[in-house]
């Protein structure tokens, strides 16, 4: 039986302090109710605990975050998983602006779109590679200076034009994103090279988007390769010569 | 560079008659200045490719080498000089971005030097430092408005975590990246040994380090690297780095070529790529937004240690540290102008921010008209080169003093600029093994400790000719200032009187 903590008149402060005394407990499952924009919640926190939030979580929520499990029955604010280093988080709605910034390792997926500056700067190290899947949309400056990991733009409602803004992967030097749909030359920064989606690339993207369907519960997909691209940076050191000695 | 332009920069001599062709200078040097003829079984010498680091000539068993640095390879021009010309050769030449290292070299004021200190004569007494107790110590930490006590006398009120420093000088944020590993070490222990600080910078807090991480601050820059629980958990203090005084407002890049196996590890990214801190943190675009990372670093530290912000000393300083303080900072740090760097864009470095002096003169008094001086405290960089600096800065209103540069000089450089191009002769500046040995770390641990220790001395023996025995009475004292060859709006900024006022 899962732990229930109700957040209604409860500061950030103490909501976060009580999931810590959770944590101590060694509980491994809570249920957060009436969750209404709190702030940093998961912030930090090592694996062994699956949160289920009902409600809307508030910014930086599972910041720093090295392990634990999330899930959030509705949208989240901006600041998914900033500087993430492992878990994965699961959002049932939409989300707002600089998700998963920085972040080292661990999943997001977002049911519906997210907003601005997307998986800027996703790092990859060792073992490490951090997945973010977009449902629907993604605002501009998608995966900007994105060093590593990978990011997939589903478009599942198959918005006509494309389903990501302008300047994607701007100062990109690592990692990959995938979109399912079209993306114009002037959306992309000039550190982004576009490709038809290999085998190789099927075989991850494939596994990525099974994964995601099983945490939302939807049958297996009917999608192939020919419906998305692949954008990759054009070089791993961008700004190699942009200085004299 | 074609033959035509080539202008060195210094002129290296070497006397035939000492010299012994022992081969030392070849070896010692990795701008492969100097070179063995093997067939004349001599050493010559290619001058262009000098850097003045004087390695070459301080372990020259027989002194038979000089370095001059070259000034009349062009018509004397007041506008045009020499440093200038060159660096239009050298853009002509490759056309990109004119890079240097250390900090601000150009002869503008160092207000430092127009300022004096105060000491007692007859009307009250100074005090001898030697026979009598006089305190250093430092925290760092947001302060209590008010104190309250329990009828017992016991304190009630609750204060947050405080660094505590017993000398008031911290070693300033300096990556394993731009300097080697033995560097790092030695100014780790070091902060250990005296019980201050040193500050990882953005270069990730190394395993070999974690035993010093009591005495480490570790900084969460614009690109992340390092940057997880546990190294935010294991340090005394998080700085936030928004800004460095050599490089207000840019970002930096560590190029591919270093990040080495061992950096990588320390930095947490892919070995052989580019380690690149965007300009700005995406997600610090308002005051709000440094306010949301302060508090997310407190929420995944408990509460438990100090977060502070490090700027640079821009325009509006005031208003930036007033909003920092407000953001819930601990402490904030100011980087002058002058303050170092191990890369830079030269023009930036040159041209780019104000005097760490104005800066402190004008954030503490802001911070004190709003009555928040005791939520933060003050560090101050950006060129600290002795005690009196330092004792200087704390009356102007410091709490404590960055050293980056007189650390590293301590260590053994002799501010050659170029820590950039990764071949540092004496070891500091450099990733090659083959120079980073030279760095012995029991050595340099022990000159650092020896600065610090002196300096401490030193200013000790000032407070105490002030009448003062305790850094606390000091601080923010502005009548121990006295201003020369200051205007009256340099005064009034700084807000000191005139020597004889």
């Amino acid at each position: 039986m899962a732990m229930r903590i109700d957040a209604a008149n409860l500061h950030y402060r103490e909501l976060n302090e009580r999931i810590h005394e959770v944590v101590s407990a060694r509980e491994t499952e809570l249920l957060l109710d009436s969750v209404l924009g709190h702030r940093y919640i998961g912030a930090g926190l090592k694996g062994g605990l699956r949160i289920e939030i009902n409600g809307v979580p508030g910014n930086d929520l599972a910041a720093f975050m090295d392990g634990a499990e999330i899930i959030v029955n509705s949208n989240a604010q901006d600041g998914v998983a900033n500087t993430m280093n492992d878990g994965s988080i699961v959002i049932h709605g939409d989300a707002g602006d600089i998700l998963g910034h920085s972040m080292r390792g661990g999943t997001i997926y977002v049911a519906g779109l997210v907003g601005y500056r997307c998986g800027i700067h996703c790092k990859a190290y060792e073992s490490k590679l951090p997945v973010i899947v977009v449902g629907t949309t993604a605002g501009d400056y998608l995966g900007e200076y994105m060093a590593g990991g990978a990011i997939v733009v589903l478009n599942r409602d198959d918005e006509p034009g494309s389903p990501v803004g302008r300047f994607c992967g701007t100062g990109m030097h690592g990692g990959v994103i995938f979109v399912r749909g079209e993306v114009d030359d002037y959306q992309l920064g000039a550190e982004v090279a576009v490709a038809e989606v290999g085998e190789a690339d099927w075989g991850i993207l494939e596994a990525i988007v099974a994964d995601y369907c099983t945490n939302f519960d939807l049958g297996p997909g009917r999608l192939s390769p020919d419906e998305f691209l692949k954008l990759y940076p054009r070089s791993s050191r961008p700004y190699g010569k942009l200085y004299a000695y | 560079m074609p033959e035509w332009l080539t202008q060195p920069d210094f002129l290296v001599e070497r006397d035939p008659e000492r010299c012994i062709q022992c081969e030392v200078c070849v070896r010692q040097c990795a701008n492969e200045v100097h070179e063995f003829d093997a067939e004349l079984r001599e050493v010559f010498s290619d001058s262009a490719a000098c850097v003045g680091c004087h390695r070459c000539a301080s372990l020259c068993p027989t002194d038979a080498i000089s370095i001059r640095e070259v000034e009349l390879e062009f018509r004397t021009n007041a506008n045009w000089s020499p440093q200038v010309i060159r660096n239009i050769y050298r853009q002509a030449e490759q056309g990109g971005v004119l890079l240097t290292g250390m900090g601000n070299p150009e002869g503008l004021p160092i207000y430092w030097d127009r300022m004096l200190l105060n000491a007692s004569q007859v009307t009250n007494p100074s005090i001898d430092p030697l026979r009598e107790p006089m305190e250093l110590f430092t925290q760092l930490g947001k302060k209590p408005a008010r104190l309250e006590f329990a009828e017992d006398g016991a304190l009630q009120t609750q204060i947050g975590p405080q660094l505590e420093l017993k000398v008031p000088v911290m070693f300033s944020a300096m990556s394993y990246g731009s300097i080697s590993y033995n560097a790092s070490e030695a100014l780790a222990r070091a902060a250990h040994e005296v019980g201050t600080y040193a500050n990882t910078g953005e270069g990730g807090l190394h395993e070999h380090i974690k035993p010093y991480a009591d005495n480490m601050i570790v900084q969460v820059a614009s690109g992340r690297f390092g940057v997880d629980v546990d190294y935010l958990n294991a340090a005394a203090a998080i700085e936030i780095k928004i800004g460095q005084g050599a490089k207000p407002g840019i970002g930096g890049h560590l190029p591919g070529e270093k990040v080495s196996a061992d950096i990588s590890a320390t930095r947490m990214i892919p070995e052989g790529t580019d380690a690149i801190s965007p300009a700005p943190h995406h997600d610090i675009y308002s005051i709000e937004d440094l306010r949301q990372l302060i508090y997310a670093i407190k929420e995944a530290t408990r509460y438990t240690k100090p977060v502070g912000v490090k700027i640079a000393a821009v325009h509006h300083i005031a208003a930036i540290a007033s909003g920092a303080v407000r953001a819930g900072a601990d402490f904030v740090a100011i980087d002058g102008y002058r303050g170092g760097t191990g890369a830079a864009p030269t023009m930036i470095r040159n041209n780019v921010g104000i005097p760490i002096e104005f800066a402190l003169a004008a954030v503490d008094a802001r911070l004190r008209e709003e009555g928040i001086r005791h939520d933060a405290s003050l560090i101050v960089a950006g060129s600290f080169r002795c005690a009196a600096d330092v004792v200087k800065a704390i009356a102007l209103g410091a709490d404590a003093c960055y050293i980056g540069t007189a650390a590293l000089v301590a260590m053994g450089c002799h501010l050659c600029q170029k820590c950039y191009t990764g071949k540092c002769n004496w070891g500091i500046a450099t990733q090659d093994p083959y120079l980073t040995r030279r760095l012995n770390t029991n050595i340099a641990t022990r000159r650092l400790t020896n600065l610090l220790q002196s300096w401490g001395h030193e200013i000790q023996e000032i407070m105490g000719g002030m009448g003062i025995n305790a850094i606390e009475s000091l601080r923010g004292n502005r009548d121990h200032l006295r201003g020369v060859n200051l205007s009256d709006r340099e005064l009034q900024v700084l807000g000191i009187q005139m020597a004889g006022e």
